[in-house]
């Protein structure tokens, strides 16, 4: 560009944190926007959190509500634990997604909108009277108006497309716009084009031009009065990458394989919002992954069973409907004492429920949802990176206990995004397994006194030869038995060696104040608000410590008397009050639930004006 | 442990020290019987088996079979057997069910199965009732019977196996009879050298709540009448004087007389390895028309199609030479990553 512009000097702000949304129709390509912007400022090594909301519909009416997707994310230059209650910036491609989206803005938030999509028809299709622009209800706001559809086929005008491909890259018109607002650089965005659409190199042009057309329209344009700068986030030295929670989970089972030396197998049946764990590791075949999208949710399960009997890790995942169906196979699992991972990313219920909402109102499933006496280990995984922890975590517990293991996600964690400090190889802890080889006096239930594990005689091995399965079995033989004493003393076994379990985890150890006036007991997905809520009013003097629980069942044993030195418990939990349940009934404690199922995530400030209900 | 010499074994060796627990004078003793005398003579090392049933009376077979052995749930033996196909395709993988188990609860999971190919050998008992729970109807029960659930007669069209099996694909289906232990022996043997999805539909007494579910077929004097065997190769012959055939006649078939200048010549001759499905699809329908025979045998053996575990290994091993081994510190490290410094 040879055309110099004389452009004046604009403030640049240092600011500690913000939060952006953009929003728009579900085929506007927010979800994509978000994650460039995300991984740039990740890159840049800022601390982050996010929030991809979308609608179930595939592509609901074009301009509708219903059909409203959005991308949230917060990022900051110290410690992010949430995807911020409000925004600072709003994105919104048309008037549906500015109608659902604008009560989160903030006051004198930053609005940008396609001006290009206000037309009547634009606004009929959302229900709108009036055109929120010409009518000053956004004049509490920044706004920048802006024809974003327009510009970007003015960019784009010598590539020769059609308008609907043009009109496709509007989005990353908006996101360069973005870049420059916050002062981020193109160039890892840029690379992800020319890597995704590697051999479209026109999409790649379209794209790239469309973006650098939005930065260059601020840079040029006196519109923005004010960029910002949201100085690198300090975090604990290592190297990082970003990372959402599926494939956290798919990378820790791969890891899990390696360490156990044992091949790796995903039975699965798709369903949201667990698929991508599916698609991940299907792409890891050079692991020796062997994926089997099954003909439905029980042979899903039932192969994932099939293949730890012949001897792999075997996992199976899904969601709260999938779950129901599988919950015969799980207790043959338990019978028939077998490792296996049931991954289940929690949404809203019950029923198909909302598919694309997040939940944690399957714990009670997890736990008890199964016919007769069928104790599981249950674990649950508390951020986006930490599923690759838990699902580390879980296999250890399968393999050395010899039993089926629940691991609990939602999709809040499954979809959602942090920077996360990539562990070493090395340093990961070794699963040691063991299969049985020696048939002098063999026996498929003699079990290890210790963790009461029976030994794994996989299929092959000569001499081994046993029957299996979900009928009663004598100990030690397992030949079938009616016996009642047999039947007693079996199902104590099995509840036993779930119980034992608990001498291999960590003790409770609250964040936050060791005893005091508040305790929290949470588990799963709700760990980010907490622990932002936590800080925030411990700065204010209160006296509040926080247990977020991995592993539910069993419970940390030392989980009583860690209760014992609070005066108030809370329990906040995206459901009707299920972990309330749990400890009220094993700790006979007077948990005071705090139950919130809106198929979203609490935000900080809900939990501190609970916390401040309680305790004044 | 590397052996030059096939091991050598005796029925006795893959029978078990379990009592056996089915009603005396049932079908499936003899059926028990031939699979261990069958297996002895395979060559097979005994750990190389594994047994993998559902629920019903015919699933208790893995306890009664001196190899590995998995007594799963109603239905889902298929699906557990695919799992263990996958993870170890060196193993010989059988399935023990029933009626009931493969045509009912578990239909989706043997349809699947077959059209995947996947190399396992399903055995699959017919009785015409559900026994373990005392005598309801099956999916194969004959449309009218009067059962326990059933009073009055059922209102259900039944299922026939054979139909059902080549519908979906199937490489391999055949039917044999619990009586007769030579037919049905051979029968086995052919199964176990098929290399893909094997399915072979055993038509067993339920001498308690069925008794005589078959017998127009196995009584003495009907047999010849009402039952063809299909032998590859062989024209279609039966009849207690070997002096019925069956006929092409445009694109169907027709039960004929021989004499009066018709001949074996004139006759279908059987071939397994017809590449059409539609010719094991009109074979096997030959049961459901008043006048014709019910065929046993080999109606379909179609090796062409590749087992679907061995596609799997395949992908994976091409896989692995094109990207090496997959590295779990690079694999961790994929995208864009940084490093915070101290």
């Amino acid at each position: 560009m040879s055309t110099t512009i004389d452009v004046p000097k604009r403030k640049r702000e240092i600011i500690d944190q913000a939060v952006i949304r953009f929003c728009g129709d579900s085929g506007d390509g927010m979800q994509i926007t978000g994650s460039q912007f995300t991984n740039t400022v990740a890159f840049y090594g800022n601390d982050l959190a996010t929030f991809p909301d979308y609608p179930a519909e595939i592509r609901a009416p074009a301009g509708t509500l219903p059909g409203v997707s959005g991308f949230q994310v917060h990022f900051s230059s110290s410690d992010v634990y949430t995807p911020g209650d409000s925004v600072d910036a709003l994105v919104a491609m048309n008037p549906a997604a500015l109608t659902v989206n604008l009560p989160d803005l903030k006051k004198n938030g930053i609005l940008i909108v396609n001006l290009d999509n206000f037309k009547e028809t634009d606004l009929r299709k959302a229900q709108i009277k009036v055109n929120p622009l010409e009518d000053h209800s956004l004049d509490g706001y920044r706004l920048f108006a802006v024809e974003l559809t327009r510009l970007t086929r003015v960019a784009l005008k010598e590539l020769g497309l059609d308008a609907k491909s043009m009109d496709r890259c509007k989005n990353f018109f908006a996101l360069g716009m973005c870049y420059w607002l916050y002062n981020r650089p193109m160039d890892s965005t840029t690379r992800w084009l020319e890597d995704k659409f590697k051999k479209h190199p026109q999409l790649v042009q379209a794209n790239k031009l469309a973006m650098q057309a939005g930065y260059s329209y601020c840079e040029a344009t006196e519109a923005f009065q004010v960029s910002y700068e949201i100085p690198p986030a300090k975090l604990a030295p290592g190297m990082y990458r970003n990372i959402s929670g599926n494939t956290a989970l798919a990378m820790g089972f791969v890891a899990a394989s390696q360490k156990a030396g044992i091949p790796l197998f995903l039975g699965s049946y798709p369903i949201t919002p667990a698929s991508d764990i599916l698609h991940e590791l299907s792409m890891y075949k050079d692991f020796g992954v062997m994926t089997f999208q099954a003909e439905d949710e029980i042979a899903a399960v039932t192969s994932a069973i099939g293949a730890a009997y012949a001897g792999s890790l075997g996992i199976t995942s899904t969601s709260g409907p999938g779950m129901a169906l599988k919950t015969e196979a799980i207790g043959l699992a338990i019978a028939v004492e077998l490792p296996l991972v049931i991954c289940d990313i929690q949404r809203g219920g019950p029923s198909t429920g909302l598919p694309t909402k997040t939940e944690q109102a399957d714990l009670l499933q997890a736990m008890y949802g199964r016919n007769s006496e069928a104790p599981i280990p249950v674990i649950a995984a508390s951020s986006p990176g930490d599923c690759f922890w838990v699902a580390l975590e879980a296999s250890r517990i399968a393999l050395k206990y010899m039993v089926p293991v629940i691991l609990l996600s939602d999709g809040y964690l499954a979809n959602g995004a942090e920077p996360w400090r990539i562990p070493n190889v090395e340093d990961l802890p070794e699963i040691p397994v063991l299969f049985e080889t020696n048939p002098d006096d063999f026996h498929p239930y003699r079990r290890n006194p210790e963790t009461l594990a029976r030994p794994w005689a996989i299929p092959g091995t000569p001499g081994l030869e046993h029957r299996l399965g979900g009928l009663e079995k004598q100990d030690v033989t397992g030949n079938i038995s009616y016996d009642p004493i047999n039947h007693e003393h079996m199902v104590r076994t099995r509840a036993a060696k779930v119980e034992a379990i608990a001498q291999d985890i960590p003790d409770a150890l609250p964040e936050g104040d060791a005893s005091g006036d508040l305790l929290i007991v949470a588990w799963g997905s709700t760990h980010g608000p907490i622990t932002a809520a936590l800080h925030t009013q411990r700065g204010k003097g209160r006296r509040i410590g926080h247990v977020h629980l991995r592993h539910l069942n069993p419970l940390p044993r030392n989980l009583s008397e860690v209760i014992k030195r609070y005066k108030k418990v809370l329990v906040p939990e995206m459901n009707m009050g299920q972990l309330s349940m749990m400890l009220r009934a094993k700790y006979l404690v007077d948990a005071i639930g705090y139950n919130k199922i809106q198929g979203k995530p609490f935000k900080q400030s809900e939990i501190e004006d609970k916390i401040q209900e309680i305790i004044g | 442990m590397t052996t030059a010499t096939l091991p050598v074994y005796t029925r006795k060796d893959f029978q078990t020290d379990q009592d056996i627990r089915w009603c005396p004078g049932c079908g499936d003793y003899a059926i028990l019987s031939a699979v261990q005398a069958v297996f002895a003579d395979l060559g097979i090392p005994r750990e190389k088996f594994v047994i993998v049933s559902g629920i019903g009376c015919s699933s208790r077979f893995p306890y009664y079979m001196n190899t590995y052995g998995f007594h799963t749930i109603h239905g889902r033996a298929p699906a557990v057997a695919t799992g263990i196909k996958i993870a170890r395709p060196d193993l010989e993988v059988w399935i023990a069910t029933g009626d009931g188990d493969s045509l009912s609860i578990g239909g989706n999971h043997t349809i699947h199965m077959l059209r995947r190919n996947v190399g396992l050998k399903v055995l699959m008992f017919n009785n015409r009732i559900y026994g373990l729970t005392k005598g309801q109807y099956s999916p194969t029960s004959e449309i009218g019977k009067k059962t326990k659930s059933t009073p009055f007669g059922t209102t259900d069209r039944p299922f026939n196996p054979i139909s059902l099996a080549i519908g979906s694909e199937a490489t391999f289906v055949a039917r044999s009879v619990d009586v007769f232990q030579s037919h049905l022996k051979d029968t086995l043997k052919k199964t176990a050298a098929h290399k893909g999805a094997a399915y072979v539909e055993i038509l067993q007494n339920c001498n308690i709540f069925n008794d005589g579910a078959w017998e127009d077929l196995t009584e003495k004097d009907a047999r010849s009448d009402n039952i063809v065997q299909l032998d590859h190769g062989k024209p279609l012959i039966y009849g207690k004087n070997r002096d019925k055939g069956i006929r092409m006649n445009g694109f169907d078939l027709e039960v004929v007389q021989l004499g009066n200048g018709v001949t074996e010549k004139d006759l279908l001759v059987h071939d397994e390895k017809h590449p059409r499905a539609a010719y094991a699809f009109l074979l096997a329908h030959m049961e459901q028309r008043p006048g014709f025979p019910t065929p046993i045998g080999v109606l379909r053996d179609w090796n062409d199609v590749p087992r679907y575990e061995d596609l799997i290994t395949d992908q994976i091993r091409e896989v692995q030479a094109k990207r090496g081994k997959g590295d779990l510190a690079k694999l961790l490290r994929t995208g864009d990553t940084w490093e915070v410094r101290t």
